[in-house]
């Protein structure tokens, strides 16, 4: 299978390949990883009210070996940055990486703190970045939808 | 002695409710030690607090117990405004009584669903999180946010409640005591969930006296002790309600105890909206560009129920315009610390149902 993810040029698109990113981006089981506030939200777009099953991703496997979407939600702290490394290379290729909320992104309001990892993408490689204290759950659904786009290769800036 | 094993829980695992470890030693199925890890979430909001000026501390007790905002704004509001001296107008005492219950509702109702699904029920959880979305529109009108909220501030509230939200109150207290019966007969008419915590991880009243527990685990035991009654703030002195109490101090007891709690949150918010007195919602003394220039001198603690317990904010001022020293007496905390005795010589599976009739919430075990 072509690395397709990181949208190198040089890399022959088939019709099978359009086939199966068009699969794999209507199917991205993400991983319940809860870390704070952001968790109850991506609770939130479980339930009925902006029930994500809609978009295909409402099966949230337990374990990373189960899933290719990887929600962190929530502050990563120094002492939680090494299970998130670790949990992201238990997952199996293809994985994709959503960041929500400003905490992920960049510390948010406890960047001056002394125990708080400034950005997620300095552990792991992230795709789509949601901004928010917390996104709401329409914020969080339009990220994994841009996510889509973007495996389908259609994303725009 | 048999080898016994040692297994690692979490920090990422469904049902630990964030990011708890523990490290369990196992004679086969039988828990013989639990060392709970915290920490994972540390985000010294303590240490925080005394770069920020009074008022800007509210955005990091919000985000202390995430899902009962109102509740953790209300706790620090107590001390905040003890230390600066600023008095309160009767509006908004009414006003952040009817919020913090709701938020009360909303928080058990997380809890709920989540204990349904350590349980292995999933269908709990869908109802529980529809009535919580009722209760975040509300929160949605009357602040702009839907979780963490920023809603009060030093002297009153952010803004005044419209008769429009009052209605929508009005009507969710209508139609939720239905909606409450619905929920709670989903798990008592469970064989499976009644045989999973009936007569397990019983809390003796000595015992949770002596480990500091507080809160619906404190009141399950059989003591009645709720900071509303025993040291009324606001206006809780003014409003007709019960504490609800049990004997047996199982995880059972302890599901009881909360889905009661919710009915008499539902009593007071009832009244708050019956009473609610005409009047200022803010005091002119601590408006938007005075409230940054608030200085504190001494020291004071206060204390609130928040739906996890007994929720202690302690406070030192050195006369300059930020806190010397912000401290938190956290719930979750002393409740959490209960665990690796309750779950002694049971089996693994109750470990699961023990943890999780805690109600553990790490933005305020780690801070």
């Amino acid at each position: 299978m072509v690395e397709i993810k990181t949208g190198e040029v040089g890399v022959v698109t088939t019709t099978l390949d359009q086939a199966l990113e068009w699969a794999r981006s209507n199917s991205l089981w993400p991983l319940t990883f809860g870390l704070a506030c952001c968790a109850i939200e991506m609770m939130a777009i479980q339930a009925s009210d902006m029930d994500i099953s809609r978009f295909g991703s409402e099966i949230f496997r337990n374990s990373p070996r189960q899933s290719d979407l990887m929600i962190v939600s929530g502050t990563v702290t120094k002492k939680m940055a090494p299970r998130v490394r670790r949990i992201y290379d238990e997952m199996p290729y293809p994985k994709y990486v959503i960041a929500q909320g400003v905490c992920v992104i960049q510390g948010g309001p406890y960047n001056q703190g002394y125990s708080v990892v400034l950005g997620v993408d300095r552990v792991v490689p992230v795709d789509v970045y949601i901004p928010g204290c917390p996104p709401t759950p329409e914020a969080l659904t339009n990220g994994i939808i841009l996510l889509q786009k973007k495996i389908r290769g259609e994303a725009d800036r | 002695m048999a080898e016994w094993t040692e297994v690692n829980f979490g920090p990422q695992h469904p049902s630990m409710h964030g990011v708890l470890r523990l490290r369990v030693k196992l004679d086969g199925e039988i828990v013989k030690e639990v060392e709970p890890i915290i920490g994972y979430l540390h985000r010294n909001a303590e240490k925080i607090g005394e770069l920020q000026f009074y008022c800007d501390n509210m955005i990091y007790f919000d985000r202390m117990d995430y899902v009962a905002a109102m509740n953790m704004e209300v706790g620090y509001l107590e001390a905040a405004e003890k230390l600066l001296d600023i008095e309160v107008p009767e509006r908004a005492q009414w006003i952040r009584v009817m919020m913090a219950e709701l938020n009360r509702i909303a928080s058990h109702l997380v809890w709920l669903g989540a204990f349904g699904l350590d349980l292995g029920m999933l269908t709990p959880f869908f109802y529980c999180f529809k009535e919580r979305e009722k209760i975040l529109k509300i929160f949605t009108e009357v602040s702009g946010s839907r979780q963490q909220l920023n809603y009060m501030s030093i002297g009153g509230v952010y803004q005044d409640v419209t008769d429009e939200a009052l209605d929508h109150i009005r009507t969710f207290i209508k139609e939720f005591p239905k909606e409450l019966n619905k929920i709670e007969s989903l798990f008592v008419k469970n064989d499976v969930f009644i045989s999973r915590t009936k007569g397990i991880g019983v809390l003796s009243k000595e015992m949770a006296i002596d480990y500091g527990v507080t809160g619906p685990m404190l009141r399950a035991s059989g003591v009645e002790y709720d900071v509303r009654k025993a040291q009324p703030y606001l206006v809780y002195d003014k409003v007709n309600f019960d504490i609800p109490v049990s004997f047996k101090g199982d995880n059972l007891a302890r599901f009881l105890v909360r889905v009661e709690e919710m009915r008499q949150s539902i009593k007071i918010i009832d009244q708050t909206v019956q009473k609610l007195p005409a009047g200022p919602y803010f005091n002119q003394k601590a408006k938007k560009p005075l409230m940054i220039r608030l200085r504190g001198q001494g020291e004071v603690y206060a204390r609130t129920e928040s739906p996890k317990g007994e929720f202690g904010v302690y406070l030192i001022g050195d006369g300059s315009l930020r806190p010397y020293r912000v401290r938190v007496r956290s719930p979750t905390f002393k409740n959490l610390s209960v665990l690796p005795a309750l779950a002694k010589d049971q089996m693994i599976a109750d470990l699961i149902s023990i943890g999780g009739s805690i109600d553990l919430v790490f933005g305020e075990v780690d801070r």
